[in-house]
């Protein structure tokens, strides 16, 4: 029995690297510094270690020739998912570029809310490093953002430490959405976050207001989405007077149409503060299972973000036109690849086409794939890199027992070889 | 196998040759002398009438890193009006102002270029920059780190450290980025910002720090001094693109006591305030300041005309120009108490009085500075504009008549604020051959490369003479990498992987006890999940390091 430290994981966003991981055999015990996120997805245990062709145990070389020639007829490919690491992503853009492929990531229909705001408009961001130093007013909107990342508070507002505040424990956290689920956000001088809550489709017009506020501008309502304007007056009069406030959301959780404008008037509203003199900056929250990863590799390898298809020859881009979902559901695509080397739980769609999944063992499926890997997990099977959410920090990923499961990167290269 | 290449014209300044017809032998990827005895020679290029250089080496391009990429995301419509195909050997993408990475690649060596060099390396972003590096083809590449507003040096600064403790810092960084030199950007600005202040003088102090730029450029120019570093201090001065700048960039000059010292990008940092507009050019001034001063060398960031996007470290001034942005959309961030970044677009335009003027100081700084060994031929890619413009650029330092042509299509008050119809001088070949080869490769300390002397790297570029030098430099005839054959015609016929290039210092290891506390109480990650192992260049299969010696080394 080993006992592993330093352990990062590719898992909650927020780049924790400090787990103690216990390792016996293949199975992981999480010591030190677990999380209700992170603990699970470490200690799940494997138990697919072979790949199947039609519900049959089969060696790799079988499962890959049999993926390939499933591929190599088609015209329209969809590889979705998109849950792996660095090198998982470089093979599949490879494989994508060679087969003509969509590849799309299966949380961009959330990231497209901050993708499409940013190519709109840009923003004002920050990074975690610089919340735990600098950060005296959090506003989180829309995301009860413990339950996102469960540790978040206690790794970056309420450390003992920062370099540019005497008492971290006088940070303010105001919640504006939603509730937080628990006591997290609390400080540890026992003071409560402000919370306004209100209905998720009010976001926007409260958003709105508070950016208006924050401007100067009149406002000739007394309420917005159950809030009172009066309060949002309040939050604006504290973006102001704050040195360095954090404006916090989560894209995938703003989970209604058009959506990107709340990310836009969030982010303009961060500018906004930033010509009030005194500084402000957004954190998009994100960076779990490979989605931030997905999206930089992709990025650096076709100059978009990950929905892209490759069909033309050369990648085209549309966060609308390339959902995996949509090209299965109208009968656009001929094939589905399914890449999820972190989440057993995140199966493919149902499709009647034919399926080759990467998957993490110990996936289940309604209706079994034709072709079905199991793979190693990033950061535990083998090394890799992730991003996580502030999309600047490239974690380096352990390998933390040796289990004989390849990584994304060898079984799709081997797919891509045999084509 | 032995490739013999009969009869070329051969500028290789590393040598002092300059034109002479001779021919050169490449044998396991290196130049060798033409062997004794009876030989075979595998494969002959007939020559004559060609004229070869060695690969070029771009020392200042932004090729990898996290604020490329945002520039990417920023820009889809860009890439869409330049799609770049897959064929049988080369991978699909994008290109134009900030192509993606193979497309990088493939694009530098077809015009005869097999190196380029990241001059912003951010330590936290390390890891990105050489992942994206790693996925350019073809060339050579390495990373100037970046330090000058991370917090902990800034911390060592205000507390009086000594400079051994500060050498031992760089050198540590030098070593857990993968580096082969140090830059500064706005010395200790990308901090203040952080701090809320908008601007800061070369010895304004930062307000919480209470150290100015100056301090810092000396503390850093002193490290790599002494650290043995080949590569100067890399230094994006303070002031980027303000009117009077002009008078900061003198002042950096004489205020390093002659300290080696690369100012990069200088054009944007030429600017007087004469004129019905308050703004002038202070190439010429500029200029005269670097040929006194031997200790100084610099890189132009010429502007051409056009879209591009600008990317950069220097998150003050970025916001700043951000009123400039086109289209209207930008990026700033704030990262990890270690530094910064701005992403704007920008379209430069030859009818607008600033652009046209950035336009002619970038060319009077390049004709003014009499030493070739000491200029670099950059246009800070993206920033200036895309580094696929830089045929066109040498077209207009080698030939007059058309650099005049150029100029009397510009803002009228522009050509009457520049000196540039009146310099007469016309760069030779030669003079080209230094700023992109030679001086390149012995600016950044490059052992082995920049030269066609037996021994160095078979890094050779192939080119048909021909007075329209845009057309000359746009499509060599043949682009040899480590005496493999990529192009052939101005076209990549066979792709490899290049290496990367860092250097080692030393440092005294009781320094990570010390950094160790610092990365627990203050960062985000434990320190040992910090430093780059060689195993995350090179384990894919595709990378390698090469590790080039310190000035004092023993060889």
């Amino acid at each position: 029995m080993a006992e592993i430290t330093e352990v990062p994981s590719p898992f909650c966003g927020i780049g924790t690297d400090d787990l103690t991981i216990q390792v016996d055999g293949v199975l992981l015990k999480v010591v030190e510094n677990g999380c209700a996120v992170n603990t699970p997805a470490f200690e799940q245990a494997i138990t697919d270690t072979r790949p199947r062709v039609d519900g049959k145990d089969v060696s790799l070389d079988v499962a890959v020739a049999k993926a390939a020639a499933l591929l190599k007829n088609t015209n329209q490919p969809v590889i979705g998912g998109c849950a792996t690491d660095v090198n998982g992503m470089r093979a599949l853009l490879a494989l994508a570029d060679r087969s003509g492929a969509v590849v799309d990531n299966m949380n961009f229909t959330g990231a497209r809310n901050n993708f499409l705001a940013l190519q709109d408009s840009g923003w004002m961001n920050t990074t975690l490093a610089e919340v735990k130093n600098r950060c005296d007013l959090l506003l989180v909107v829309g995301i009860d953002l413990e339950g996102f990342s469960p540790r978040f508070f206690e790794r970056y507002l309420w450390n003992k430490e920062s370099m540019f505040m005497d008492d971290t424990a006088k940070r303010e956290v105001i919640y504006l959405g939603k509730a937080p689920s628990g006591t997290a956000s609390t400080s540890p001088d026992g003071q409560t976050a402000l919370v306004f809550e209100c209905a998720n489709e009010d976001l926007p017009d409260v958003v709105a207001v508070l950016r208006a506020l924050v401007k100067g501008n009149p406002i000739r309502v007394d309420s917005v989405g159950g809030i009172a304007v009066a309060d949002l007056q309040g939050i604006a009069d504290k973006l102001k007077a704050a040195s360095y406030s954090v404006v916090t959301w989560a894209a995938g959780a703003l989970a209604y149409s058009q959506a990107e404008l709340t990310v836009q008037t969030i982010s303009e509203m961060v500018k906004d503060i930033n010509d009030l003199n005194t500084r402000s900056s957004g954190l998009p929250l994100g960076g779990k299972e490979g989605d931030q990863t997905a999206n930089q590799v992709c990025g650096w390898t076709t100059g978009y973000p990950a929905r892209t298809r490759f069909s033309s020859g050369f990648p085209e881009y549309d966060p609308f036109l390339n959902d995996a979902n949509a090209l299965l559901a109208n009968g656009e695509a001929d094939a589905l690849v399914w890449v999820q080397a972190f989440n057993a739980k995140a199966v493919p769609p149902e499709t009647a086409l034919p399926t080759i999944v990467l998957g993490r063992s110990g996936m289940t499926f309604a209706k079994e794939p034709d072709v079905f890997i199991p793979v190693g997990t990033p950061g535990i099977d083998h090394v890799g890199h992730a991003y996580r959410m502030d999309n600047v920090v490239a974690i380096r990923l352990k390998k933390l027992r040796e289990s004989g499961l390849p990584s994304t990167s060898d079984v799709l290269n081997a797919i891509e070889q045999a084509l | 196998m032995l490739i013999k290449l009969t009869g070329g014209a051969v500028y290789d300044p590393a040598s002092g040759i300059d034109g002479a017809k001779q021919d050169i032998y490449i044998q396991d990827g290196r130049i060798v002398d033409k062997p004794v005895g009876d030989f075979k020679v595998d494969k002959e290029y007939d020559l004559k009438g060609k004229v070869v250089m060695s690969g070029a080496i771009d020392m200042h391009t932004h090729i990898g890193g996290g604020k490329g990429n945002i520039a990417r995301t920023l820009l889809p419509e860009d890439h869409r009006a330049d799609p770049v195909a897959r064929t049988d050997i080369t991978r699909s993408g994008c290109g134009h102002a900030m192509p993606s990475t193979f497309v990088t690649g493939y694009r530098y060596a077809e015009m005869g270029y097999t190196a380029g060099f990241e001059p912003a390396v951010l330590p936290v972003n390390a890891r990105q920059a050489h992942m994206e590096m790693a996925d350019i083809p073809i060339l050579d590449k390495g990373g100037y780190v970046l330090l000058g507003s991370d917090d902990y040096l800034l911390r060592m600064l205000t507390a009086k450290k000594d400079q051994k403790a500060i050498n031992d810092y760089v050198a540590f960084t030098m070593q857990a980025a993968k580096a082969i030199g140090v830059k500064v950007v706005n010395p200790g600005g990308i901090s203040a910002f952080k701090f809320n202040q908008r601007k800061l003088e070369l010895d304004e102090q930062n307000s919480h720090y209470g150290v100015t730029p100056r301090d810092i450029l000396k503390s850093l120019a002193t490290a790599v001094k002494e650290l043995g570093v080949t590569h100067p201090l890399h230094v994006h001065g303070c002031n980027l693109g303000v009117p009077g700048n002009m008078n900061t960039t003198l002042d950096t000059i004489q205020g390093i006591g002659g300290l080696p010292m690369h100012l990069t990008h200088i054009q944007f940092h030429s600017y007087g305030t004469e004129g019905d507009f308050k703004f002038s050019s202070g190439a010429a001034a500029i200029a005269e300041a670097v040929n006194k001063n031997k200790n100084i060398t610099i890189d132009v960031g010429q502007i051409l005309f056009g879209q591009t996007v600008t990317a950069s470290g220097d998150n003050m001034r970025q916001h700043a120009n951000h009123k400039h942005a086109s289209p209207n959309k930008w990026v700033t961030m704030d990262i990890e108490c270690d530094a910064g970044c701005g992403i704007v677009p920008f379209k430069y335009k030859d009818k607008n009085f600033v652009n046209a003027l950035q336009w002619a100081i970038g060319l009077e700084t390049f004709l003014l500075v009499d030493d070739p060994w000491r200029i670099f031929l950059t246009t800070d890619h993206p920033n200036g504009a895309p580094f696929t413009s830089y045929p066109h650029l040498i077209r207009l330092l080698m030939d007059r008549s058309f650099r005049n042509d150029v100029l009397s299509t510009i803002h009228p008050e522009a050509q009457k604020m520049t000196t540039l119809a009146s310099i007469e001088r016309e760069y030779s070949l030669q003079e080209i051959a230094i700023m992109t080869r030679a001086g390149a490769a012995r600016l950044i300390g490059l052992q082995d490369r920049g030269g066609l002397s037996a021994g160095n790297w078979a890094d050779i570029t192939v080119y048909t003479d021909n007075a329209d030098r845009q057309l000359m430099f746009e499509k060599p005839d043949y682009v040899f990498k480590d005496g493999e054959l990529v192009v052939v015609d101005g076209k990549v016929v066979h792709t490899k992987w290049g290496t990367t290039h860092v250097v080692k210092p030393d440092f005294d290891a009781s320094l990570e006890k010390d950094l160790q506390k610092y990365f627990d109480r203050f960062l985000t990650m434990k320190l040992g999940n910090f430093k780059i192992s060689d195993d995350e260049i090179t384990e894919d299969g595709r990378g390698s390091l090469t590790v080039h010696p310190l000035k004092g080394d023993v060889a």
